[in-house]
Order: C-alpha cells, then sequence, then structure tokens
C-alpha cells in the first residue's frame, strides 16, 4: 500500500522519538509543570508556558541538506518570563504567574510576536535577533564607559558589526485589568489586528495596539449569582471568518456569535448541543460534558470539543448534534467515582488538528495520547516516555485492557498513573511533527517517512 | 411479595448497574458520601470554581471578626488542611510560606 505524503493517515503515518525537553527528575518542582504548547505558523518555532509564569521558545534547525531523511530538531532559541505572581490586595488573592495560553501572531518582519496570558493580564511579547552591534563610538569606550571628552582628537563614524545572535524578548503590549475571573482562553482574529480573551463568565474584544480598553461582547453572569448554571470553559475565533467566534460552557454547549449581529453578543447565532437521553442522566452527566477545548479545523467547516471522555468533530451547518465522535478513554466510565475524589474528573484535556484536517489529537493518562484519523477511521495510542527514547525506532502502539483477561503487552485500567496525564499536545501546521507535554518534559515526535 | 426472583424495582436497578456504569459509580459516590446532596452544576460549586486563588492574611478581615466574636475563638482551619479556603479567616499562623524566587526553566537546560 503506497503511503502518501499528506495522506494524514494517523495510522499510516509512522511515529518516532525526535527530542524530549526538560529535567529526568521525578521530583517535579511545580514551577515546571508545563501548562500550554503553541507552534508558531510556519512551525518553525516551538513555544511553552509553565507554571512558573515562563516560555521557552524552541527554534527549528534548518534542514540539514546532507542528512535530508531528518527534519531538524528543535533547540531553545528563547526563554523568558513572561509573568510574575501578583497579589490582589483587595481581595487577598494570590493571582497565579501559570502561563494558561501562548498564542502566535503571524510573521509580519523580522521579529516574532506572541501573546501570553495567565488569570488577569495578557501580554504581547516581541522576540527579535539581533546579530550586528554598532562599533567605533566617539565617546565611549568599546566596554561602555565614557571616555574623557578632552582626550578625543578625531571623529569616526560608528559602524555595524556582526556578533554572535542575541534574540530578545520584550513586552510591548499588557493588556490588563478586564477580567475580573479566571482567563481560559486568547484567541487572535483572522484581521490580525483584534483578538478575544475569555474568562469563566466574560469574553472581551481588544485591539493590539489598544491597551487601556478593551469592549465585553459575551457576559453570562447572571445578575443574581446564585442562579449562576454554566461558566465559559473556551473561546476562539474562526480561521477565515473575522466576525464569527464560538464559546463553549460546562454544560457541554457551544456558541457560535456573530459580531455583525449586535455589539454584545449574548444571543447566539447557532447554538451546538447533542440531544441527552435523559434516562442516562447520573451525577457525572453534567461534569463529564463540560467542554474543556474547542478548536476550529484550519478550513474552517468544522470545529472540535474535548469533553472528560470523549473527541467530538462538528460541522458548523448542522447544530443538533456532531458529526463525529471519538472515544478517548471509554474504559474511565466505570472509575468515575474515584475519578470524582481524586479531583481528575477536572482535567482539562487540550486537542489538536493536523494541518490537513484529516488526524485529530488528544492526550490522556498515564503519559499516553490518542490519534484519530476521520478518513480511516482507525485510532492509535502512544506513550510519551523516556524508555522508547531511540530517534529512529518507530513508537509501539499502546492498549489498555478494559476488562478481563488482560492481554501481554496491554495495561489494566487499575494501573493506569493518573498523574501522569498529557494536557497539551501540538501539531506542526504543515508537517507531521507533534509536541506533546507530560507534567513536565516536553516530548517532539516525528513521521519516519520524512 | 415474590420470593422468586428480583422485585420489579430491584430489577431495573440491577439492569441500570449493567447498561450504565456511571449509574454504578454514582450509586457508590452516594454511599461513600451521604450527605453530597448538590448537583455538581449548583451555583454554589460553580461559585466555588471561580473563586480559586490562594487567599492570604487580610489584616482588616482579621481585625473585624476578632472584634465581633469578641472572646470566641475564630474559626479555625482544621489542623490536617494545609489551604485556606471559604469562611476561614486567614490567621498569621495559617499563612502559608512565600514562593521560592523564580529560576530558568529546566526546559532550557
Amino acid at each position: 500500500m503506497a503511503i502518501m505524503k499528506d495522506s494524514g493517515g494517523g495510522n499510516d503515518i509512522q511515529w518516532c522519538f525526535s527530542q524530549v525537553k526538560g529535567a529526568v527528575d521525578d521530583d517535579v518542582a511545580e514551577a515546571d509543570i508545563i501548562s500550554t504548547v503553541e507552534f508558531n505558523h510556519s512551525g518553525e518555532l516551538l513555544a511553552t508556558g509553565d507554571k512558573g509564569g515562563r516560555v521557552v521558545i524552541f527554534q527549528q534547525e534548518q534542514e540539514n541538506k546532507i542528512q535530508s531523511h531528518s527534519r531538524g530538531e528543535y533547540n531553545v532559541y528563547s526563554t523568558f518570563q513572561s509573568h510574575e505572581p501578583e497579589f490582589d490586595y483587595l481581595k487577598s488573592l494570590e493571582i497565579e504567574e501559570k502561563i494558561n495560553k501562548i498564542r502566535w501572531l503571524p510573521q509580519k518582519n523580522a521579529a516574532q510576536f506572541l501573546l501570553s496570558t495567565n488569570d488577569k493580564t495578557i501580554k504581547l511579547w516581541k522576540i527579535s535577533e539581533r546579530d550586528k552591534r554598532p562599533e567605533g563610538y566617539n565617546l565611549k569606550e568599546e566596554d561602555g564607559r565614557y571616555r574623557d571628552p578632552t582626550t578625543v582628537t578625531t571623529l569616526r563614524v560608528p559602524v555595524f558589526r556582526p556578533m554572535d545572535l542575541m534574540v530578545e524578548a520584550s513586552p510591548r503590549r499588557i493588556f490588563a485589568n478586564a477580567h475580573t475571573y479566571h482567563i481560559n482562553s486568547i484567541s487572535i482574529n483572522s484581521d490580525y489586528e483584534t483578538y478575544l480573551s475569555a474568562d469563566d463568565l466574560r469574553i472581551n474584544l481588544w485591539h493590539l495596539e489598544i491597551t487601556d480598553r478593551s469592549f465585553n461582547i459575551v457576559d453570562i453572569k447572571p445578575a443574581n449569582m446564585e442562579e449562576l448554571t454554566e461558566v465559559i470553559t473556551a473561546a476562539e475565533f474562526h480561521p477565515n471568518s473575522c466576525n464569527t467566534f464560538v464559546y463553549s460552557s460546562s454544560k457541554g454547549t457551544i456558541r457560535l456569535c456573530d459580531m455583525r449581529a449586535s455589539a454584545l453578543c449574548d444571543r447566539h447565532s447557532k447554538l451546538f448541543e447533542e440531544p441527552e437521553d435523559p434516562s442516562n442522566r447520573s451525577f457525572f452527566s453534567e461534569i463529564i460534558s463540560s467542554i474543556s477545548d474547542v478548536k476550529f479545523s484550519h478550513s474552517g467547516r468544522y470545529m472540535m470539543t474535548r469533553d472528560y471522555l470523549s473527541v467530538k468533530i462538528w460541522d458548523l451547518n448542522m447544530e443538533n448534534r456532531p458529526v463525529e465522535t471519538y472515544q478517548v478513554h471509554e474504559y474511565l466510565r466505570s472509575k468515575l467515582c474515584s475519578l470524582y475524589e481524586n479531583d481528575c474528573i477536572f482535567d482539562k484535556f487540550e486537542c489538536c488538528w493536523n494541518g490537513s484536517d484529516s488526524v485529530v489529537m488528544t492526550g490522556s493518562y498515564n503519559n499516553f495520547f490518542r490519534m484519530f484519523d476521520r478518513n480511516t477511521k482507525r485510532d492509535i495510542t502512544l506513550e510519551a516516555s523516556r524508555e522508547n527514547n531511540k530517534p529512529r525506532t518507530v513508537l509501539k502502539p499502546r492498549k489498555v485492557c478494559a476488562s478481563g483477561k488482560r492481554k501481554k503487552d496491554e495495561i489494566s485500567v487499575d494501573s493506569l498513573d493518573f498523574n501522569k496525564k498529557i494536557l497539551h499536545t501540538a501539531w506542526h501546521p504543515k508537517e507531521n511533527i507533534i509536541a506533546v507535554a507530560t507534567t513536565n518534559n516536553l516530548y517532539i515526535f516525528q513521521d519516519k517517512g520524512n | 411479595m415474590s420470593s422468586r426472583g428480583p422485585s420489579g424495582e430491584e430489577q431495573k436497578e440491577m439492569e441500570d448497574k449493567v447498561a450504565s456504569p456511571e449509574k454504578a459509580e454514582e450509586a457508590k459516590l452516594k454511599a461513600r458520601y451521604p450527605h453530597l446532596g448538590q448537583k455538581p452544576g449548583s451555583s454554589d460549586f460553580l461559585r466555588k470554581r471561580l473563586q480559586k486563588g490562594q487567599k492570604y492574611f487580610d489584616y482588616g478581615d482579621y481585625n473585624v471578626a476578632k472584634a465581633k466574636m469578641k472572646n470566641k475563638q475564630l474559626p479555625a482551619a482544621a489542623p490536617d488542611k494545609t489551604e485556606v479556603t471559604g469562611n476561614h479567616i486567614p490567621t498569621p499562623q495559617d499563612l502559608p510560606q512565600r514562593k521560592q524566587s523564580l529560576v530558568a526553566s529546566k526546559l532550557a537546560g
């Protein structure tokens, strides 16, 4: 069977370990917990954010012409402290520095720009390269000390000379004080001028140039907080239509809003909700239906949602049910009681599309992650582990045994490590390269057939 | 009362457990926590979610509460609890230690 490049077949791709970043030791410092992973638009840069408020950006090496069978490795390009812990004196609450989301702006000039956010404040960072510096000043020595002006007898024109590459990150805008509740999403509009930020109850629209004002476009806070029944869990702009965005809720619904309809988009244009059989309802139903992530396909025709046990693909033209549903770890349905007790039932898994929208990926427990091929309907479970870290060795598929006799190489549900969760994954926009974050390590896997 | 086989209600319950592992898990949870009355979608549950964040010692709250209580004890956290939550008013003794100063990420190492 011929394997076509970009066929996107999740199982025609042979995933191999490429790199792993981070400390080996088991004792994980809280600050090192990875909280977000994002490729930029070209895939050349890969950014991570962590609980300690730090951003690390990796850059892909230019393809080595001699060893043309392997894509470039990702090496550290820049690292900086994006957010610091803050204190809200009015409420005596600490504001965590944890980076909730990073979103890249498309590149317009030599510099790169990204938005990073914690619970309360969004920052626009400029990452620029400096590879030359001026030399030959008249009034300063090379080390910066000022010369005695009386010793200057000639004038010269300073010139730029090459220097070792230096990558600098500087905060260009700080968008603060617009969110009472905790920011869960940021999304850059296709107009590349505005972006939205969403917290539990409100969504705001910003202009990238303006920091002292933002427009509230969704407000679901009830007049009486006793009537609160759902919160916003994620929001995203449509990739092509600059007037359209969606937001998901803790009750498993997605609302699509059109900013042309009104200034305040409290009334949705479309409501996506899968009908539920009321006789199947349990104490857990609402919790596991809460959507933890929503992502538009690159085409803009579909959107994907992640709830606790499944991934659903919705056609924007059909509101009453998803067009595809993939079970991530259905075997957990009979473990919900203990997952509620250890709080794992509230874990927020993200999901992502491959570049051609043919395969979707999401994480699970035990450092497993899952891919679903929408065309072949086949799925695969892989593990991010240092035990498989021989480059160019194809990863072995994993299988969880739900009940009954466990076959060799299968893992029983009760042996799963629920502390090893893969919440954040990212897929290169053009290639079959994926970044998978375990608690404190970042794994990069590549297609063997590159 | 039938002496043969389960009654209609019991039979339905058994069928439920087989057909719905979720319902079986719910029964387990209710057995462990009989006072768990609140639905997860209730506003209390959601409001707690909105308030996540470590509360610190507030001099104003503390003194107002002390004045109100006069001779009574302030509501204190249970000795085994490490988190300060809800209605509890933090006292200086309860204060968690301030975080360590930040170092470089190990991903960049």
